[in-house]
């Protein structure tokens, strides 16, 4: 077992374990924080597969950005001083047995499936190729993903100042 | 044990991607909905980046995930806002309570 599997299988259960900790536990504050986690462990696990720049921008948006607006969003939708902050579930049995029939599924197709696989190259830095292809090939998608961001920047503000 | 390989990946995220789903139909705050949306597009990421190694795609796969990424911040941005308008409006987060179109 080399040092490659080892960091992948912390990495593995850093994500799987705070994803579960995430949909199950009554606090939502502390489910906002094992969210944060669980990006983490994400981010690790793109660096295992050699995207060094995705997992950058993962760690910078995720964990800097999304689980901060979660946060923000936790505490002007809620009385943090109330005990109503442990938000209620609803229909746990029927929703965990579909969903573990749900999984079992998708696992076992994904898992038996003979994918066409070629050699792993081995790995490179990748923001340069990256930055080259976003200006080229994906030139008008990455236009259109800035007016994206803009637009959700006005449609955001607009929406919450009213 | 065996090495580490793309099944490994998919494994991952295909349980992450469950448990999103799990996470969206079990919790009733509507903060928590979005934590589960949020769960299910890492899946989905991880896919991407899986194949993007695994697969004879070069970097295309990257560039997808860089793409998901860009669309769920703005669907983070967009959702917090609406949420934000319904606890002015009812007073509550709890998606099973927000059911005034059904009367």
């Amino acid at each position: 077992m080399s040092i490659y599997d080892i960091i992948f299988y912390l990495f593995a259960a850093i994500t799987l374990i705070s994803a579960f900790f995430v949909v199950t536990i009554r606090n939502i504050v502390y489910s906002a924080f094992f969210l944060l986690f669980t990006f983490f462990g994400v981010a690790g696990i793109y660096v295992i597969l050699g995207a060094d720049f995705v997992a950058m921008v993962q760690l910078i948006i995720y964990v800097g950005g999304i689980v901060i607006l979660m946060l923000f969003g936790v505490m002007l939708t809620n009385k943090i001083t109330s005990v109503a902050i442990k938000t209620g579930t609803s229909q746990i049995v029927p929703a965990a047995i579909g969903v573990g029939m749900f999984a079992g599924i998708l696992t076992a197709t994904l898992v038996n499936s003979h994918w066409r696989k070629v050699d792993t190259a081995p790995l490179l830095p990748t923001t340069q190729s990256l930055g080259l292809m976003l200006i080229s090939e994906y030139g008008i998608i990455f236009e259109l993903l800035g007016i994206i961001l803009l637009i959700a920047l006005i449609g955001a503000a607009s929406l919450a100042r009213k | 044990m065996i090495h580490v390989g793309l099944t490994h990946f998919l494994f991952i995220s295909s349980i992450l991607f469950s448990l999103g789903i799990f996470g969206i139909v079990t919790r009733r705050n509507a903060v928590m909905v979005l934590m589960g949306i949020e769960l299910m597009l890492n899946a989905a990421n991880i896919n991407f980046i899986a194949f993007a190694r695994y697969g004879n795609f070069g970097l295309q796969g990257q560039i997808m995930a860089l793409f998901v990424i860009v669309v769920a911040a703005a669907e983070a941005a967009i959702a917090l806002a609406i949420v934000l308008n319904i606890y002015k409006i009812f007073s509550t987060v709890n998606v099973d309570e927000i059911d005034t179109l059904k009367d």
